[in-house]
């Protein structure tokens, strides 16, 4: 219950401890060739889909809105980042590439957002999917994109550092949005919209808030994945892949971030060792798709988080202590 | 000038109106009553005052410390941040979150952090965040919920769960408060003890109360003045004693052949 | 020009509209998206494909196997995925329909390839010519066999007992249980029903666009979706008057504008609808109760 008064609090400094330990584990794993390059797309996998589900469960875990477009914020974000690589093929070019295609993405969920988000549910989805579905004919008709053909990349500015960064700073900063006062608004709207407004909640400025913050992170991942994977073309980003997204934050339960983040981890895994099976991969994929959702429909953490778990243990150590003493 | 005037408020859902040409007004600080039959619009009321229904016609006039707003087609978190707060008559919690959370919700129109500083976790964040907390503490402490602030609101009892609307409503600091139907599924004691509450709350923080009760006993006893509504219209306004001999009350609640019974001591 | 494309709309739009009806029936009573239904007609399309090729059926008795073909299928498909989900999350049904969508499109993938195939000629291919404007003989059969099935259709859901269970279930469920509804049977007919326009539209999409492949489904199906939330969802005429306007639609861009956003110009339109008249052009409005 207590609120600590900065952020260099013992838990946090922890949890750095843990993502700098991570970073360089992978870092000298690379470096002395342990983990090699078939390993390595693995990893550019892993934290392209945390970025993109843990955005997504922003919208539809957090605040309650179901989309199922997600992958048009990607795709902006791609395309922009490629460009942005042809006309200067090295890291500034990578940098200002995402930064132009988030913000892009971000400026293009608020358009989307005003209109569509007055919509609940089922009908929500539906209006998503078929934004995200337009956005994809733009890029399939326009010159700039090279139409159906796609862009080859020209430079990999993304590595292990700028991949594990960005996704550190994206879950950083939608925890930290959820664990205030405005991410408690989102909850509200899932929760009951009319008592939310009732309460004094603009849920409407909330709900494209959390549309336009998880369409901007949305385009960041697009913006990794055209740098990392060189290639990209409209049908990468079609109806498929924003049910990807969707399928890892169901998975990993709607509302939790460490949920996502473990269901991310494993379904990358999973495709990774499809991968070899191809005939079979998307049959094996739906069936286990459907086996989850029918024995555990809440998904792998429901709506908890590593950290509530991690804290309830150290509070049952303390009062098992006090007890003995 | 009244905190509340209310004049000649209609609303139809599809030609059918479910309130008509209603007037009414709140003195600052009243307690007053809006009683009914089932069915007579009384929370449609609510739902036009709260802007969860834009009127048909008529306007609503709220004019809390002195400022005057017209707030009838005003969306509902607008008029909730002028300082109309609400319960409501089938209780609606933001069941999966805390106590605590539920409260805190209310007040965060007025004291959240912007969302830069919560992405980066400056010290105002850690502040106003603490602030909030303790200020939530006190409210929850007006019924005892202050402790299980971490209980989900789904897991309170029942009754706990009608007292958590109530401070949710109050920690938005409102000027206005209406309760619909507070006292619903409480036995005798509890509602006592929620009446002498609701009292202490109107003099405690200053609010004017407007409530909606089916439980007579706790409206006559409570309430300065009472509001009747039948099929959408006043049918009858005045102090607790006048309505409870109103001829055209005793008919909208028990029927015309049951109100001429009475009146004739039965002899037919 | 104009009047043909309002044909050629009218023609593509009845297979909307066949497929708009199953969508519009399952959601209408369980609240379910049901993505699976695209496959299912997919299924149809191929069962017609077979039955012709390989055992040279003629058409009729071709649409009426892959009906009942279509219609055990979408009953299987209720019974063992949606059931046991029938309690939990509206999401988590939603990923099962995806699941089970996908399993559809990849296991019949695996087992005829992706490749697109002809459809065999069911229907003889003379045209006629009427003040300028083309019939071909085969879209006067799609077209009269989707008039017969609506009124088929019609006739069930109004006048026979099911089909008034139906419409109580739709309506209220829990009521309906309490009068003594079988909600699992009327939930399964619901299914049976849907499917079996679902295998008649495939037929017939074999024979409109001549060629057929595992994943032709999931966009026609997306399509025939948003012929029912067009028309009201929940709401049979307008599934029927949804599937139409979106044929009409599809073909007038196709014809006039360019063909490449035929797709999006459906979806442009399906969200300025949404906008302005969220329940569709015949869905009833249910107001939250607060």
């Amino acid at each position: 219950m207590d609120v600590p008064r900065t952020v260099f609090t013992k838990r946090n400094l922890v949890w750095l401890a843990v993502c700098l330990s991570i970073y360089f584990l992978v870092f000298f794993l690379r470096s002395y060739g342990i983990l090699g390059n078939y390993h390595e797309i693995t990893i550019a996998q892993i934290c392209i889909n945390i970025m993109l589900a843990v955005s997504l469960n922003l919208i539809v875990g957090f605040t309650g809105q179901f989309s199922l477009g997600h992958a048009g914020f990607m795709s902006i974000g791609a395309y922009a980042t490629s460009l942005a690589l042809r006309s200067r093929p090295d890291t500034i070019g990578f940098l200002i590439g995402i930064t132009i295609g988030s913000v892009l993405a971000l400026v293009v969920g608020v358009i989307i957002g005003i209109p569509t988000l007055r919509l609940r549910g089922d009908y929500l989805g539906i209006a998503t999917l078929g934004m995200a579905e337009i956005i994809r004919v733009v890029f399939l008709n326009l010159k700039i994109t090279n139409g159906a053909a796609g862009l080859m990349g020209t430079f990999r500015a993304a590595n292990w550092t700028w991949l594990y960064l960005l996704t550190v700073m994206a879950v950083l900063a939608i925890n930290n949005f959820v664990n205030s006062s405005h991410g408690r608004a989102c909850i509200s709207i899932r929760e009951d919209e009319t008592a939310s407004e009732a309460m004094g909640v603009n849920t409407t400025a909330y709900k494209i808030i959390a549309f336009a913050f998880g369409a901007f992170f949305a385009g960041a991942a697009g913006g990794l994945y055209s740098s990392y994977f060189y290639f990209i073309k409209p049908d990468l980003f079609g109806f498929l892949k924003s049910i990807d997204m969707l399928v890892i934050v169901v998975l990993g339960g709607l509302g939790s971030i460490t949920g996502t983040i473990i269901s991310a981890i494993l379904l990358s895994l999973l495709t990774t060792i499809l991968q070899d099976f191809s005939s079979v991969r998307m049959i094996v994929y739906s069936v286990i798709l459907v086996i989850i959702m029918l024995f555990r429909p809440q998904g792998l953490m429901g709506t908890v988080e590593i950290s509530h778990v991690i804290d309830k243990f150290a509070r049952k150590d303390k009062e098992d202590a006090n007890t003995v003493s | 000038m009244p905190i509340l005037s209310v004049e000649n408020l209609s609303k139809s859902f599809g030609g059918l109106a479910a309130v008509s040409h209603v007037n009414m007004t709140l003195e600052s600080q009243e307690l007053v009553g809006l009683i009914g039959p089932n069915g007579a619009g009384k929370t449609t009321i609510f739902n036009l005052l709260t802007g969860v229904y834009t009127p048909t016609s008529g306007t609503i006039t709220f004019a809390p410390n002195g400022e005057v707003y017209e707030i009838q087609g005003m969306r509902p978190h607008q008029i909730a941040n002028l300082g109309i707060a609400r319960t409501f008559q089938n209780i609606r919690l933001f069941k999966d979150m805390t106590v605590i959370d539920n409260v805190l919700i209310s007040m965060h129109s007025q004291l959240s952090s912007s969302i830069a500083s919560s992405l980066f976790r400056t010290s105002k964040f850690y502040n106003s965040e603490r602030e909030m907390r303790k200020e939530a503490l006190e409210y929850l402490s007006i019924f005892n919920l202050d402790k299980k602030p971490k209980v989900l609101a789904k897991n309170l009892p029942y009754g706990e769960q009608r007292h958590l609307e109530i401070v949710r409503a109050l920690a938005s600091k409102p000027s206005l408060i209406l309760l619909d139907e507070p006292a619903a599924g409480m036995n005798q004691s509890e509602t006592s003890h929620l009446s002498a509450t609701i009292r202490r709350l109107k003099n405690e923080f200053g609010l004017t109360i407007l409530l909606i009760e089916h439980d007579m006993s706790l409206v006559m006893e409570l309430c300065e003045r009472i509001y009747v509504l039948d099929y959408g219209m006043l049918i009858s306004q005045g102090l607790p004693n006048e309505i409870k001999t109103d001829k055209r009350v005793i008919e909208a609640y028990l029927g015309e052949d049951a109100a001429r019974d009475i009146e004739t001591g039965g002899e037919s | 020009m104009f009047l043909q494309q309002i044909v050629n709309g009218i023609s593509l739009g009845s297979i909307y509209a066949l497929m708009a009806l199953g969508y519009t029936m399952v959601y209408g009573i369980i609240r379910l998206i049901n993505f699976a239904h695209g496959d299912v007609f997919m299924l149809g399309a191929f069962i017609g494909f077979a039955l012709s090729t390989r055992f040279s059926f003629s058409f009729f008795p071709a649409l009426l196997m892959s009906m009942a073909a279509c219609a055990a299928i979408g009953m299987g498909i209720e019974r063992i995925a949606y059931r046991p989900l029938r309690e939990s999350s509206r999401i988590a049904a939603l990923i099962t329909a995806i699941g089970v969508s996908l399993f559809i499109e990849y296991t019949m993938m695996y087992f005829v390839g992706a490749r697109v195939r002809a459809y065999t000629p069911l229907l003889p291919s003379s045209i006629y010519t009427f003040r300028g404007v083309i019939f071909s003989f085969q879209q006067i059969v799609i077209i009269a066999t989707t008039v017969a099935l609506m009124l088929l259709l019609n006739f069930i859901v109004l006048k026979t007992k099911r089909g008034k269970a139906m419409r109580a279930v739709a309506a209220d469920m829990d009521a309906a249980q309490l009068m003594g509804i079988d909600i699992n049977k009327t939930i399964s007919f619901t299914f049976l029903l849907g499917s079996a326009l679902a295998g008649a539209a495939g037929v017939l999409v074999g024979i409109y666009y001549n060629s057929i492949n595992p994943l032709m489904g999931s966009m026609l199906g997306m399509k025939a979706f948003i012929a029912a939330v067009f028309g009201g969802i929940g709401s049979i005429p307008g599934a029927m008057l949804g599937g139409l306007g979106i044929g009409i639609i599809e073909t007038m861009v196709a014809g006039y504008a360019n063909s490449m956003y035929r797709d999006a110009a459906v979806f442009l339109f399906l969200i300025i609808i949404l906008i302005i008249k969220p329940t569709g052009l015949l869905g009833s409005s249910s107001g939250e109760k607060v």
